[in-house]
Formats: C-alpha cells, structure tokens, sequence
C-alpha cells in the first residue's frame, strides 16, 4: 500500500460545497481466489477509510471485497473555515497509510 | 460531474423502477421469508469454515443488519443511484449514490450502503456522513460477480431508511480466478 492522490478544488469559500476525490493503489484481494493449485489467496483489502476537517470527521467508508482494485472515492465537504484534511486508509494487516493536505480557503 | 447526463438517466430509471415494481414488492416476501429461516442462519456459523466469516452471505441479510426491523421506502428520487445498464469489465463498475437532504444537524444521512445482491458477499460499502459532509454522495468503483441488482440503501438522521434498486448486466464478472 503505497501511493495516495487526493484532489482538491484550487481554493475555496467558507460554506462552498467542495468535492474531495481520493485514489490508492491497492490490490484489494477478495479472499475468493484461488492459487493454481487450488490454495485460496488470503483477503487482504484496505477496509476502512476516513477523512477529517481540522480534526473533525467529514466521511467515513467501510469497504468489503466487493469495492474494485485501486480503491476510488469522492465526496463533499461543506467548507466550515480554513483548515487541513487528513485522510487515513487502514488494510486488513493494520498497515495505514495518511496524507495531510491543506485547503486553500479564500 | 456533468448534470445533463444525469438528468438523462434519471429519466431512464424512472421507467426502470416503473417495470421492476412488481420486483420491489417480492423484496418484502422474501424478507419474511429470511425471518422464516433465521433459525437456520443461527447456527449456519457452526456448519463450516466457509462460515467463519461473520459477513452477511446473503442480501436479505445485509439489508437486515443493517435496517434491522425498519421497512426501508424505495423511492428512486430521493435515492439517486448511478450505475451502468451494461458493464463491460466486473472487475470495475463505476457508481455514484446520492440522496436528497438538507445535511445539517437536524436532518442529514447518516450513512448510505451498497450491496451487491448476487455477490459472494454482497455487501460491498458503506459510507457514512456527517452535516459537515455538506451533501450526501459518494462516487466509487465495484466488483460484480455477474448480471445482477444492486441496492442502494440510506440511513436517514430520523432512524428511516430509504432504497433503490437498479439492475446491471455485467458482460465479463469480477472476483475472476
């Protein structure tokens, strides 16, 4: 688990709605295959993502074997004041990985 | 994201949910009939290893954990859901969920939930909000397994719950191998 992008609108007003899009690159094994001969391949997928505002949660996700390799998600924030998001993916052996980004609020 | 097509397809799943309605009321018989058999899922977990897992196997199931005895309401424009009618690759739909709310303290959801009916588990997500989230939508990517439905369900601030379905035909399913 490795590389994270996240993207951001240039800037921002207090009370904007603003959508966050994230991407990670994560192989998301399912738990459902099999080597060729015939040993499943343990699960190992990030099942959890957060993202906080000036260290208030904004989203959460809980994801399961279903959601597709490289894990994509986007939402909204609705911008309260000037501050910094962290975004925190967890995988099923408890590897994290965070990223800080700062949002330009005009 | 661009609105025209969305509007679109909104359009387009009116008429779908129109035709799948008698579909929607089966949803009902087949949750009582999950309730029928919840003596059978209780001691599912001691039958074998496949079991271990405490995911629900089933869609009845993941829809019951999640509403517990709640009826959740399927209403299609509330719940916006966005889904291909044909997805080439099921190793990767793309989807966008979203549901009609103010987002503030008083009235905001709490959290939408994807679930993959005829998945190996069909829960595939479930995303939760907060009023700062400003508005109620989250864009992903799944896997499908095959042609199948795919149910979107909120959680609203008031403890209801709201649902659509939509049906994917899947070309090539995911979870290959």
């Amino acid at each position: 688990m490795t590389k994270a992008r996240v993207k951001l609108p240039e800037s921002a007003k207090v009370g904007d709605v603003i959508e966050v899009k994230t991407l990670i690159s994560h192989m998301m094994e399912t738990g459902q295959r099999k080597e060729p001969d015939g040993k499943p391949i343990p699960r190992l997928i990030i099942n959890t993502f957060s993202a906080t505002f000036a260290g208030v949660e904004v989203f959460k996700a809980d994801l399961h074997p279903s959601i597709a390799a490289n894990p994509y998600l986007a939402f909204y924030m609705r911008v309260p004041g000037p501050g910094e998001f962290e975004f925190t993916w967890t995988d099923d052996n408890g590897e994290r990985v965070s990223e800080k980004v700062k949002l330009n609020v005009v | 994201m661009c609105v025209a097509p969305a509007a679109r397809s909104m359009l387009r799943r009116q008429s779908i949910l129109a035709m799948s309605s008698p579909t929607d009321s089966s949803v009902l018989d087949r949750r009582s009939f999950l309730l029928g058999t919840a003596a059978v899922a209780a001691i599912a977990p001691f039958l074998g290893a496949a079991a271990q897992d405490a995911a629900p196997q089933t869609w009845e199931e993941a829809v019951k954990k999640i509403a517990g005895d709640a009826q959740p309401v399927t209403d299609g424009k509330r719940l916006t859901f966005e889904l291909p009618e044909t997805a080439e690759n099921g190793n990767m739909v793309p989807f966008s969920v979203a549901v009609d709310s103010p987002m503030n303290e008083k009235e905001h959801v709490r959290a939408i939930h994807v679930i993959a009916t005829a998945n190996p588990q069909p829960s595939v997500a479930s995303f939760r909000f907060t009023p700062l989230s400003g508005r109620a939508a989250v864009a992903s990517r799944m896997r499908l397994a095959g042609t199948q439905d795919v149910i979107g369900l909120a959680e609203l601030s008031n403890g209801t719950f709201v649902m659509t379905r939509r049906p994917v035909k899947v070309v090539i399913g995911g979870f290959s191998g």
